[in-house]
This record gives structure tokens, C-alpha cells and sequence, in this order.
């Protein structure tokens, strides 16, 4: 390990906060180096996990049998109802349909996808190979749809046309496409839409739960917990209220311009950020005080019981060290607070997706020392964690068994989360499993600790 | 119920396939170079191929897995992708410093004409390639043959492209490891040694993808084939393939090339194919099969007599790999169980004849398809017309076994959901005897679940 650096090529992507000296920003918004063993996915990802949720669609996707099989239900994400977004389709493109071309065969599965399961909409995710073969899924998405009277939505998430934020784009057009299409009768004028927010281990319900006590109504989630009738009515709310702001920005400024929905950002993760997007949505509806009033209530209820429940943990992770690496910057921001709120520091931060801004902000909110990242690798997380000796990684499911290798403690914020880690109630999950996860008595029989025989 | 959708009615479908059971070659062909020591695999292709490999890999072993990728972008889709291998291959060296990098290409870079053979011989003319390192290739379009196509083509290239002939055969015997996991591989080199022979066994993820908890993450565990041993296998004095699919072919790559003869095995799962394999090795080698392996085939067929009547007539659904489901299919019609369903996703008419004839001689009423088509959702409906007692697949069943409400084991590719594979062998004699506690503990607990409280028993 100590003789590998820092990737050549890498170096404007890494940062230590040093507020004594001028810094340059973090390059980021790059594709990945070829040769790098990065953590990152590509456009047809991004798209997938924005539209997974929707759960009484159909997603075909419409390439060889790999996308469709490792994006097979590897995602939390929870249906209160129909489960279509569970199950795994695809045209599994062979070597005849790439010569030939794979859109007979793109259209007999559609045709047969809605007979069988009578979806309220489907998606068409074309990936890679159908960018190159030029199948044109538009011509045949518009005659299935025709021919079937449901909504049938190309996806244009070819693998190597960007990054996974261009998925997240190419999902948002989608979406674009279906509201507007249903009425608005009866919808309050105290309503909102939920963006960004994609239901992993009910995380959804939790926040849709707040705001409903709060008098407001919420006209559609997307997409967690996601139905198509609902998606077409979004354009009825007052407010978009965008949580993962890689993924859903973009749709909100859209709204906005078409359908003059205003937008606000905010997280739900940990107790300062929770309150905040209650209090924010609040602020939108000054002719209603009670939806204010109600808002305190929840906040003032809710951190009554979570805090006394906190001191415990917070007692024991005291000066632990943490390491942040997700995918988007904006969990970050929240991650800091939260585990500062836990009585732990942060000495890596990092994400796969963040822009220019969210590097300022991070760097700004970052202790001095400070690692920080754009697009990182194995390599470089292994290198920091024991340098900066982080007590702590929380990352997805590629960084996990190198925290564990390290011997160091994990929690997953990502796809694979088992309890919901949003709300109040997941500001408590989260310091919950921080603290079995660093306090475990594993690591002391770990090498690292001295525990070797 | 998620999947309550599921009908009776079986259809013919002409484009649609519904719950996979197989996925892209390329996958394999990562699996696959993860087993040669000091080797980092490379995606040729965009960074989500990696990244979604990587990802199933680690879910499947807990462990980190390392790979890389071309990163491809448009310009490259466009122009081909041989600037970008060329910029991985410098990088490579320059960072990762593996011994060997191990290319495997995707249905992207195929279907823009790319060259491995071509790419990586300008690689190794303009210098790229340092003193004593490697680049090895394999082509692995994943719209041919499926993950398992993708590891026999990656084996077959490190026979093809490592192994030389010295004019002097050496006392050694090669082992080709078809589609197995880390503590398979490592029981077929305990059997070897215990058979008294010397082997090269490649690929070998033991010590890979199993590796020890030490502190450190280090980028290249301390198993894997070694290059030598590769080198090597060319003066061995023969191979014997386990896996007619995912085996056979470096077999052959090294008959031709180095004239090594062959023998090609089913993989040891059951009573049957581990005889034939313990057999193999005595014949071939000159070797008496000694004591000790005599006393694990004894145990084995010991428990198949105690337990006979917990066995007999159960209906059994089974889903995979070709080269797992064959002798696989032969264990539990050894165990008087009855084979009812059988489905590969993957294709190819060798394995399609292979198990018609098994079924044809043994279980003629067996429904069995592979190929394309041949997913989980057909073999749900055929479950649901002829229900079944226990269902064997990987960790996608246990929609179908809850469904259906019935006791599954996890067997195969990926298993996401539990340990155990990585650590516990299901081959040879002692890890068919795993394999025979395993089905006997999901069926009797099922018995003793559903028993009568008066029919409940103590002694089983």
C-alpha cells in the first residue's frame, strides 16, 4: 500500500483543507481516467436507480442480458402496493439482433410485457449496444403506446454517452414526459411534490408522514414509492422539494420553467437538516401559520425523544473519526452534521458526483486536514483511512469489504441501507448503527488493533 | 407475493426474458483473471461494465474486487477504443503495478470493431508493457453465450497465451478449474496432494477472493495461479478439464498449442463425478487412490444410506451453470430424488446433449431448457404446473421459494444473500457430503415444520 500514490492524473481531483494557503478548486465533473480502478457507473446506471422505484411500471431494458441482470432488485427501494419494479426484463440482445438490429424484437417484448402484466407505463432503457446498432426505440416506443393506449417512454441512457448524471437527466426527461398528462382537479393549494427521495427501507413514508401532519399535501414522490398516475398529476403542486439534488435538479428547474414551480433543496438526514426542510416547506406557506406551528410541533416532539436517546452514543463515539465516501456531495453536507451531532469528526469526504459548487461548500464546511475527494478510488480510500486513522467509512457496497479489510467500521448510505436513515427516527437508526458498527468487539481481534495471535 | 404475476399458462415469447438465469460474459472473464496471481482485470468498455461487475463480485464474496476500466466515452465509441486501452494499459502499470493485466472486452467495444489481439500487440511494440509483466486478452461480446462463455473464454486465454513448451515435460498434471468457488478450488488441490500428485491449478481464486482479515487491503492477495505456473503448464504431462463449458476449451487451446493431452470431467459435485474424477487421476497419473480418500468416498455413501428415506421421490427444481446442473442433476438421482425441473440460461448445444442424455437414460419426464428463453420465470410456471419439494439455485430463487413456499438451497452464481460458498466446498466426497446435509436440513426442518403435533418426532 505505501508505495502507491495518488493516481497521475488524479491530483487536481484530491485536497487536503489547509486554510493557510490558497487552494484551487477540486476538478471535478470528469469522466473517469481509463486505467482507473474507479468506483463510478455509467449514464444507463443513473437512469435505473431514478426510475426503479416506480412500481406499477414495467423497465425493460433493451440491450444484452448483463444490465438487466445486475440492476435485478439490488436496490431497497419499497412499494407500498404493485412490485412490477422488482422483477427483471430485458430483450437480451444476440449477435443476430446486433447485425440485424434489435427493434422486432424490442417491440414483440413490449407487446408481451403489457399483456402479461398490464402496466400503467413502461420505460425503455436502451443501453450501449443499442446507441451503436441505432435501433430507433422512439419509432417504436410511440407505435407500441399507440398500439396499447399506454404511456411507452424511451430512456436514452446509452452506457457511454457521460456520466451517471447524464442517466440522471436522461430519467428526468422521462418524467417530464408523463407530468402534465393527468388532472390536477382537487389538488390543495398546500402541496408539494417530494423529488429525489426514492423510498429505500420506507424512507419515503417517513417524510411523506411529517408533511402530511403538517396539513400540506403530497401529490407525488418521485419517484420512491412511485406511480405513474401520480407522476402525471406532479405538475398540480405548489412546491418541489428536492432531496438528492444530483438526480433531481434538473426536473425541478424544468418544472419550474414549464409549470412555474418553484423549487427548494433540502436533506433529510440528521436532525439540524431534518427540521430544516420541515421549516422550509413552512416558510413557503406564510398565508397558513398552522403549517409552521405544526412543523415545530413535529420537530419539537421528535428531538424531545431522540436526543436524550442520542447521549448514549454519542458518549461512546466521542473523538471517533469518520470517512465519508457517497455518491452524491449534498448527503455529504448532511453526513458531516449528523456525525458531528454524534460527537465524531470527519477526516475524508468525498463523493463520485459533486460539481464545483458542492466542493466549495464541503471544503468550507470541513475541519482543517480534511481529505477531500471527487471520484475516488480504492487505493486512495484505503490510503487516507489509515492515515487519517477514520475509526469509520460510510460508503456503498463496493467500499464496504475495504473498511472491513482495514478493520474499520461501516455503514452503508447508499442502496443497501436495511433501516431507513432519513427523519428523525433515521437520525437515530444511523447513530444506532455507527455505533454497533465502530463499538463491534470484531475489531479488536483485528491485526490493526493488536489483535493478532 | 412478488411474483404474483406469474401465470400457468406457459406462452411462447418471441423477444422478452423475465428473470435471468445467466448474465454477460464479461463477468466471468473478471471472475476468471481474479485467479491468476498479481493480475488486475481490465473492462474494455464504458465504467459501468466494471462497476456492475465489481459490484455482483462483491456482494457474492464480501471482499473487495478490483478491476479496471477503459472508461469509454462517445469520442471513443466513435473512433474505437484503442487510444483509451492504450492510456488504461500506461496508467495500469504506472499505479497499480499488477503483473499482469487481463482484458476482457464487452458488447460495446466488439460491436465498434475493437482488437484486443491487435491492441495489445501495439501496446507490448510501442513498449508499454514493462520487463517481465503481461497483457493477456479475451474477447467476451456479452450479446454470445452468457457469464459462463466469458470465464471458459479468459482460462482459455491464459493457456493460450501463457503456456509454452520447453521440449521438457515436468512431473505435473495440468487442472483446469471450470466455474467453481475459492474453497473449491482449494479442496481440489487438497485432493491432489492427498492423490499424491503435483498439479497446476488454474485459475485458482482461493486465497483471492476468501482472503483473511490482516489490517490492510491489499490490492493483490497473496493466491492466484502464478505466471510460472501458467508458463509451465505447457511441459505438464497432461490436463484434465473440470467442466466440458467452462473448462474444456483451455484444454484444448493447450492441446494444440503445446500438445498437452486431455481428459475433460464433469466438475466433482456428487457420489458419481467425484469417482470419475478420483478414477481420472489414478488412471492418468499411475497413482492408487489411498486410504484416506477411500474413507471420505465411504462416509459420504454412509450418510446417503442413513438418510435414504428422508430422499427418495422428493421433487426437486434446480437452476444454473451448465457444468454445476450436470453432475449435480446426477447426484440427486443418486440419491433417489426426483430432478423435476431443470433451466440454464445459458446456451449451447454440447450441454443440451449432455443432460438429454443424463435425463433420457435416468429421468426421461424431467422438463429441461437452456438457452434463450430458459429464465426463472419460465421454470416458475412449470413450478407452479408441477410443484416441487425443494428448489437449488442461486439467490434469485428465493422469490419462487417463497412464493411457492418451499425449502431452497442457494447454490451457484451469484449468492447474495448468505456465506458459506466461499469457505465450504460443495466437491469431492467431503463437500458433496455438505452438499447431501444441506438438502436433508431444509427438507427435514420443512417435515418437522409441518408436522402433526402427535407425528411430530424426536429421533429422525
Amino acid at each position: 500500500m505505501e508505495q502507491i500514490g495518488i493516481l497521475e492524473g488524479r491530483e487536481r481531483q484530491v485536497l487536503e483543507k489547509n486554510s493557510g494557503v490558497a487552494q484551487a478548486d477540486i476538478a471535478c465533473d470528469t469522466s473517469s481516467l481509463s486505467g482507473s480502478v474507479s468506483q463510478r457507473a455509467c449514464v444507463f446506471c443513473g437512469s435505473r436507480v431514478v426510475l426503479y422505484p416506480v412500481a406499477d411500471a414495467i423497465h425493460l431494458v433493451h440491450g444484452p442480458i448483463g444490465c438487466a441482470a445486475y440492476t435485478w432488485d439490488i436496490r431497497g427501494a419499497v412499494s407500498s402496493g404493485p412490485e412490477l419494479h422488482r422483477l427483471s426484463f430485458s430483450t437480451d440482445l444476440q449477435e443476430m439482433d446486433v447485425i440485424y438490429g434489435g427493434e422486432k424484437k424490442l417491440y414483440h417484448s413490449l407487446i408481451e410485457l403489457i399483456e402479461q402484466y398490464k402496466p400503467k407505463a413502461a420505460f425503455i432503457y436502451s443501453t450501449c449496444i443499442v446507441g451503436l446498432i441505432g435501433d430507433d426505440i422512439d419509432a417504436v416506443c410511440k407505435k407500441v403506446a399507440k398500439e396499447t393506449g399506454i404511456p411507452v417512454l424511451p430512456v436514452h441512457s446509452e452506457g457511454f454517452k457521460g456520466t451517471k448524471k447524464d442517466g440522471y437527466k436522461a430519467a428526468c426527461l422521462a418524467l417530464m414526459k408523463l407530468i402534465g398528462t393527468g388532472s390536477t382537479d382537487g389538488i390543495s393549494k398546500y402541496s408539494i411534490n417530494i423529488l429525489g427521495e426514492f423510498n429505500l427501507a420506507g424512507e419515503a413514508w417517513i417524510i411523506r408522514q411529517y408533511y402530511e401532519k403538517m396539513g400540506i399535501e403530497v401529490v407525488s414522490t418521485l419517484t420512491g414509492d412511485g406511480r405513474i398516475d401520480a407522476v402525471r398529476r406532479a405538475h398540480g403542486a405548489s412546491l418541489n422539494v428536492v432531496q438528492c439534488s444530483g438526480s433531481m435538479t434538473w426536473l425541478a428547474k424544468e418544472m419550474e420553467e414549464k409549470y412555474g414551480i418553484p423549487y427548494i433543496r433540502v436533506s433529510y438526514f440528521g436532525i439540524e437538516d431534518m427540521s430544516k426542510s420541515l421549516y422550509d416547506v413552512a416558510l413557503h406557506f406564510p398565508d397558513r401559520p398552522e403549517i409552521m406551528e405544526a412543523a415545530k410541533q413535529i420537530v419539537s416532539e421528535e428531538v424531545k425523544t431522540l436526543y436524550p436517546s442520542l447521549q448514549k452514543f454519542k458518549k461512546a463515539l466521542q473523538g471517533k473519526k469518520a470517512a465519508i465516501y457517497v455518491g452524491g456531495a449534498f448527503k455529504t453536507f448532511s453526513l458531516i452534521k449528523a456525525l458531528r451531532s454524534i460527537g465524531m469528526s470527519v477526516v475524508l469526504a468525498g463523493s463520485q458526483t459533486g460539481n464545483k459548487d458542492d466542493y466549495a461548500r464541503l471544503k468550507e464546511m470541513c475541519d482543517e486536514g480534511t481529505v477531500i475527494v471527487d471520484d475516488s478510488n480504492p487505493v486512495e480510500l484505503s490510503k487516507f483511512i489509515l492515515e487519517k486513522e477514520a475509526d469509520l467509512l460510510i460508503g456503498g457496497v463496493k467500499e464496504r469489504p475495504i473498511a472491513f479489510k482495514l478493520g474499520v467500521a461501516f455503514c452503508d448510505h447508499n442502496h443497501e441501507r436495511k433501516i431507513p436513515l432519513a427523519g428523525f427516527i433515521g437520525m437515530y437508526n444511523f447513530a444506532l448503527e455507527v455505533y454497533q458498527s465502530v463499538m463491534s468487539p470484531v475489531w479488536q481481534f483485528a491485526p490493526r488493533k493488536g489483535g493478532s495471535l | 407475493m412478488l411474483l404474483r404475476h406469474t401465470s400457468k399458462e406457459v406462452k411462447v415469447r418471441e423477444g422478452l426474458t423475465i428473470n435471468p438465469a445467466k448474465t454477460c460474459q464479461p463477468i466471468g472473464a473478471m471472475y476468471a483473471a481474479l485467479g491468476i496471481h498479481g493480475c488486475l482485470p481490465h473492462s474494455h468498455g464504458s465504467q459501468g461494465c466494471c462497476s456492475y461487475h465489481r459490484s455482483t463480485l462483491t456482494r457474492h464474496y464480501k471482499e473487495p474486487v478490483m478491476a479496471a476500466t477503459s472508461s469509454f466515452t462517445e469520442g471513443a465509441s466513435v473512433f474505437g477504443g484503442q487510444a483509451n486501452l492504450l492510456a488504461a494499459i500506461d496508467t495500469i502499470f504506472a499505479v497499480y503495478d499488477p503483473d499482469i493485466i487481463a482484458v476482457h472486452s464487452t458488447c460495446l467495444s466488439e460491436t465498434i470493431g475493437d482488437d484486443l489481439q491487435q491492441i495489445t500487440k501495439k501496446a507490448s511494440d510501442d513498449g508499454k508493457i514493462p520487463e517481465g509483466k503481461y497483457v493477456i486478452y479475451a474477447s467476451t461480446p456479452s450479446f454470445v453465450g452468457s457469464h459462463v462463455t466469458g470465464y471458459a473464454n479468459m482460462v482459455a486465454g491464459m493457456a493460450n497465451q501463457f503456456a509454452e513448451s520447453t521440449g521438457e515435460k515436468k512431473s505435473q498434471y495440468n487442472m483446469i478449474a471450470g466455474w467453481m468457488e475459492p474453497s473449491d478450488m482449494r479442496e481440489i488441490k487438497r485432493l491432489a496432494k492427498v492423490m499424491g500428485i503435483n498439479i497446476v491449478l488454474f485459475p485458482d481464486t482461493s486465497d483471492v477472493l476468501d482472503a483473511p482479515q490482516t489490517g490492510k487491503h491489499v490490492f493483490y492477495p497473496k493466491g492466484g495461479t502464478t505466471v510460472a505456473e501458467l508458463k509451465s503448464s505447457g511441459d505438464s504431462l497432461a490436463s484434465l478439464a473440470l467442466g466440458s463449458i467452462s473448462a474444456e476449451p483451455a484444454a484444448i487451446a493447450l492441446e494444440k498449442k503445446c500438445k498437452v493431452p486431455f481428459e475433460t470431467l464433469d466438475i466433482p459435485i456428487g457420489l458419481s463425478a467425484t469417482d470419475r474424477f478420483i478414477m481420472a487421476i489414478s488412471k492418468v497419473a499411475g497413482v492408487a487412490v489411498p486410504d484416506e480418500i477411500t474413507a471420505e468416498r465411504g462416509r459420504l455413501v454412509d450418510v446417503m444410506a442413513d438418510m435414504e428415506q428422508y430422499l427418495h421421490g422428493k421433487r426437486v427444481a434446480l437452476f444454473g451453470d451448465p457444468d454445476q446442473l450436470l453432475p449435480l442433476t446426477e447426484f440427486l438421482l443418486d440419491l433417489s430424488m426426483k430432478p423435476v425441473h431443470i433451466v440454464s440460461g445459458t446456451p449451447g448445444q454440447r450441454f443440451e446433449k449432455q443432460m438429454r442424455a443424463l435425463l433420457e437414460e435416468r429421468s426421461p419426464e424431467t422438463n429441461f431448457k437452456s438457452g434463450l428463453h430458459a429464465d426463472m420465470f419460465l421454470l416458475h410456471q412449470w413450478m407452479k404446473n408441477e410443484p416441487v419439494d425443494l428448489l437449488i439455485g442461486n439467490t434469485y430463487g428465493k422469490y419462487m421459494a417463497r412464493d411457492e413456499d418451499i425449502p431452497f438451497i442457494r447454490f451457484g452464481f451469484p449468492i447474495l444473500d448468505r456465506i458459506g460458498h466461499s469457505y465450504f466446498p460443495n466437491i469431492g466426497y467431503s463437500g458433496s457430503l455438505r452438499m447431501l446435509e444441506k438438502i436433508l436440513n431444509v427438507l427435514m426442518d420443512r417435515q418437522d415444520r409441518d408436522a402433526l403435533e402427535e407425528k411430530f418426532e424426536l429421533v429422525m
